[in-house]
C-alpha cells in the first residue's frame, strides 16, 4: 500500500498476475486449467509460495470457466479442447456485433431488459429461450401474476434448469478459489484483485458493438454512442464496488483495450474514452476502491491526459509505455506498474531479466511508486527461471 | 466532370460518408465511367493513407474509409466489363490468418488497403490451414502471400507455412510477408518470410515494391 499511496516502501513490491502461466508452470495444459479447479488452485498456490509476491491475482476468475461454458453452450469464446481447438492453447474471444447498430435505443431505454432478452440469447445457445421472458418495467399488478406462465414453458424451463446447473458449477469453482485464498492469506500472501471493471468505451467496443461497429459509430452514431457511454459511467462503478465489497477487498482490476496509442486519435480519446473513464475512476476511488488500470499496448502519448486523477489513489499498469517518461509525468500522481517485456520472459535469460528489472528500478522506481510486474502479466510461455529471477530480484531492491 | 471528381475525392478523404456515397451514385447513374470513378476512390484513399501516416487519422478513419469504398465498389463493380477488370489489377495477393489464430481485424485492414491500392486480394479468412494456402497459391498464382498472426505461438505456424510453400516448389517468383501483434525482424528471420509489416501501409509499400506497375 505504501507504493500505491506514493510513500517509500521498504523494498520494490511485486504482484503476480498471469493467465495460463501458473498452470503451465505446474505442468497443466490450458484445457486442464479451465476445467480442474483444485489443480489450478494448487498451481496458483505453488507459484505464490515459490515467488513470494506482495500480492497475487486469483487466476480462476479469468480462466476456470470450462464446465460452465459447456453447460451453457457458450458462443463468445473459442477454448481449448472445444469444437476442434487443441488442448494446450489459450482461449480466444470472438469479436462480433453482439448489439446491432439499430439497437442503441433499446439498450438506452432498458439496459437490463436488453441484456436478458437480446444479449444473453446471443452469447449462449442454452439461453436463447430467455428472449421470451417478460419485461417488468410496466408489467405490474395482476400482470406480474399472469406473466408467471412464461416460466413454465418447456423451453424456458429447460433454460432455467440449465442456468441452475451452471450456477452450481460456478459455486464449485468459487468454493475452490475461496479455500485457496484463505490458505494463502493465512500464509501471509494477500489477494491483489477483488473485482474486475471496465472503461465505458471498451464495454461498447469489446462486448456490445464489436471493434468494427464501435469504430464506425464514432462517425455514424456519435450522439447515441455518447448516451450509452454516459449510462455506462453510472452503471460500471456500482457493479465494481458491489463485487469488490462482496469479495472483501478494494483492489479493482481494469484492463483497457481501445484507449492506447494508434487505435484512436488524441481528439477521439479526449472525447469518447478518457472523460467517461475518468468519471468511473473517480467514482471507484470515492468509495475507497483502488483501481489497477492496465494500459495494454503503448500509451505514452496519453500520459499527460491520464494524470488527472487524485494523488496516490490508483495504480497505472503499463505494457509498453515508456516507464521513465511515465515516472516523470505520473510520479506525483499514481503508482506505476509493469513492464518487463513478454519476449524477454519467454526467450531471454534470467540475467537479462535481472538487468531489465535493475534498469527499471533505477530509472522509474526512485522514491517508490513502482510495482514490478510483466507487461501484461506473466506471458503463458514464460520460462519459470526467468519469472523466478524477476521476483527474486525485487527482493534485493531495498529503498 | 472535373469538379465532381475533386468533390468526391474530398468527401471520401474528409470522412463525409453519406455525401460521398450519394455523390458516387449520382455520377454512376448519369453514366460516369465506373473504372474512372474507382480511380478517384484510390486517389482519395491515398489522401487517407497519407493522413494516417502523418498521425491525423487512426484506425476508425481507415475503417470508415473502407466502408465507403465497399459501398461505392458494390455500385461500380457490376458496371465494369471483364476485360477492364483484368487490366485494372496491379497484382494478386493471397492473405490469411494462419492456423490456430482467429484474429482478423489487422488482416482485414491490410486486405482493404491493398484492394484500394488496386491489388486483387484473395482473403482466405482466419484459422487457415497450410494446405488451404498451398491450394490457393497453385490455383491463383499470386505475386505475394501475406500471413497474419496475433498470438506469439503463431510464429511456429507461420514458419511451417513458409516451409511448406518452399517444399511444394511454390516459392519462386513469390514473396511472403508477415504481420500481426508482435512481429519484428527476429520473427521475420525465424519464419523465413521475405519481410514483415507493422501496419497496413507497410503491407501496401511492400506489395508495390514487389509488384512494379
Amino acid at each position: 500500500m505504501d507504493a500505491i499511496e506514493l510513500r517509500t516502501p521498504d523494498r520494490l513490491p511485486t504482484i503476480l498476475f498471469s493467465h495460463f502461466w501458473v498452470a503451465r508452470n505446474a505442468g497443466m495444459t490450458c484445457r486442464e486449467a479451465m476445467y480442474d479447479y483444485d489443480r489450478l488452485a494448487a498451481a496458483v498456490r505453488k507459484a505464490v509460495v515459490d515467488l513470494e509476491p506482495d500480492g497475487y491475482y486469483p487466476v480462476q476468475t479469468m480462466v476456470a470457466h470450462g464446465p460452465t461454458m459447456d453447460i451453457l453452450d457458450y458462443k463468445q469464446l473459442e477454448w481449448p479442447g472445444h469444437a476442434g481447438v487443441a488442448e494446450d492453447v489459450p482461449f480466444q474471444y470472438l469479436d462480433a456485433e453482439y448489439m446491432q447498430a439499430g439497437e442503441y435505443a433499446d439498450y438506452l431505454l432498458d439496459p437490463t431488459g436488453f441484456m436478458i432478452h437480446k444479449y444473453l440469447p446471443r452469447v449462449a445457445r442454452a439461453l436463447e429461450p430467455l428472449a421470451q421472458l417478460p419485461g417488468y418495467p410496466v408489467n405490474l399488478h395482476t400482470r406480474i401474476l399472469l406473466s408467471m406462465e412464461v416460466y413454465a414453458r418447456p423451453d424456458v424451463r429447460r433454460a432455467l434448469e440449465t442456468m441452475i446447473r451452471a450456477g452450481e458449477e460456478m459455486q464449485k469453482m468459487r468454493a475452490s478459489m475461496a479455500r485457496m485464498i484463505e490458505e494463502l492469506t493465512a500464509l501471509g500472501f494477500p489477494c491483489a484483485s477483488h473485482a474486475t471493471s471496465h472503461a465505458p468505451f471498451d464495454v461498447v467496443a469489446d462486448y456490445l458493438r464489436g471493434s468494427k461497429g464501435a469504430m464506425l459509430d464514432l462517425f455514424r452514431s456519435k450522439d447515441r454512442l455518447v448516451a450509452v457511454l454516459d449510462k455506462l459511467v453510472e452503471m460500471i462503478p456500482r457493479e465494481g464496488i458491489a463485487a469488490a465489497k462482496k469479495a472483501g477487498g478494494r483492489m479493482i482490476f481494469i484492463p483497457l483495450h481501445w484507449g492506447l496509442d494508434g487505435f484512436m486519435s488524441p481528439k477521439q480519446f479526449s472525447t469518447y474514452y478518457w472523460p467517461q473513464f475518468q468519471r468511473v475512476l473517480l467514482a471507484l476511488i470515492q468509495e475507497g476502491m483502488v483501481p489497477h488500470v492496465l494500459w495494454e499496448g503503448d500509451c505514452t502519448s496519453r500520459l499527460e491526459v491520464i494524470k488527472d486523477v487524485p494523488r496516490g489513489k490508483c495504480v497505472y499498469f503499463f505494457e509498453r509505455a515508456d516507464m521513465v517518461k511515465a515516472k516523470k509525468v505520473l510520479g506525483d500522481t499514481a503508482c506505476i506498474r509493469g513492464n518487463v517485456p513478454a519476449s524477454m520472459l519467454i526467450a531471454g535469460t534470467p540475467q537479462e531479466v535481472r538487468d531489465y528489472c535493475k534498469k527499471l528500478f533505477e530509472t522509474a522506481g526512485e522514491g517508490g511508486g513502482l510495482i514490478l510486474d510483466a507487461g501484461v502479466g506473466i506471458p503463458d510461455e514464460a520460462k519459470s527461471e526467468n519469472v523466478q529471477a524477476m521476483f527474486d530480484f525485487a527482493k534485493e531492491c531495498v529503498y | 466532370m472535373g469538379d465532381k471528381h475533386a468533390e468526391l475525392v474530398q468527401a471520401i478523404a474528409d470522412m463525409r460518408e453519406e455525401e460521398a456515397v450519394s455523390m458516387a451514385r449520382e455520377m454512376l447513374d448519369s453514366g460516369y465511367d465506373a473504372v474512372t470513378l474507382l480511380g478517384h476512390c484510390r486517389e482519395a484513399m491515398e489522401l487517407v493513407g497519407k493522413r494516417y501516416e502523418e498521425g491525423e487519422y487512426f484506425l476508425p478513419e481507415l475503417m470508415l474509409a473502407g466502408e465507403m469504398l465497399r459501398a461505392i465498389g458494390d455500385m461500380a463493380k457490376p458496371l465494369i466489363k471483364q476485360d477492364q477488370k483484368a487490366s485494372a489489377a496491379a497484382g494478386t495477393v493471397i492473405i490469411g490468418t494462419v492456423q490456430g489464430d482467429l484474429h482478423d481485424i489487422g488482416k482485414n485492414i491490410v486486405t482493404f488497403m491493398l484492394e484500394i491500392n488496386g491489388f486483387n486480394v484473395i482473403d482466405l479468412g482466419i484459422d487457415v490451414p497450410v494446405e488451404t494456402f498451398i491450394d490457393s497459391i497453385k490455383k491463383n498464382k499470386p505475386h505475394v502471400v501475406g500471413l497474419s498472426g496475433f498470438l506469439t505461438r503463431e510464429f511456429d505456424v507461420m514458419k511451417k507455412t513458409v516451409e511448406t510453400i518452399q517444399e511444394e516448389g511454390l516459392r519462386n517468383n513469390l514473396k511472403i510477408m508477415i504481420g500481426g501483434g508482435q512481429v519484428d525482424d527476429a520473427v521475420k528471420n525465424y519464419t523465413g518470410a521475405d519481410a514483415f509489416g507493422l501496419n497496413a501501409m507497410d503491407a501496401v509499400s511492400l506489395c508495390k515494391r514487389w509488384v512494379p506497375a
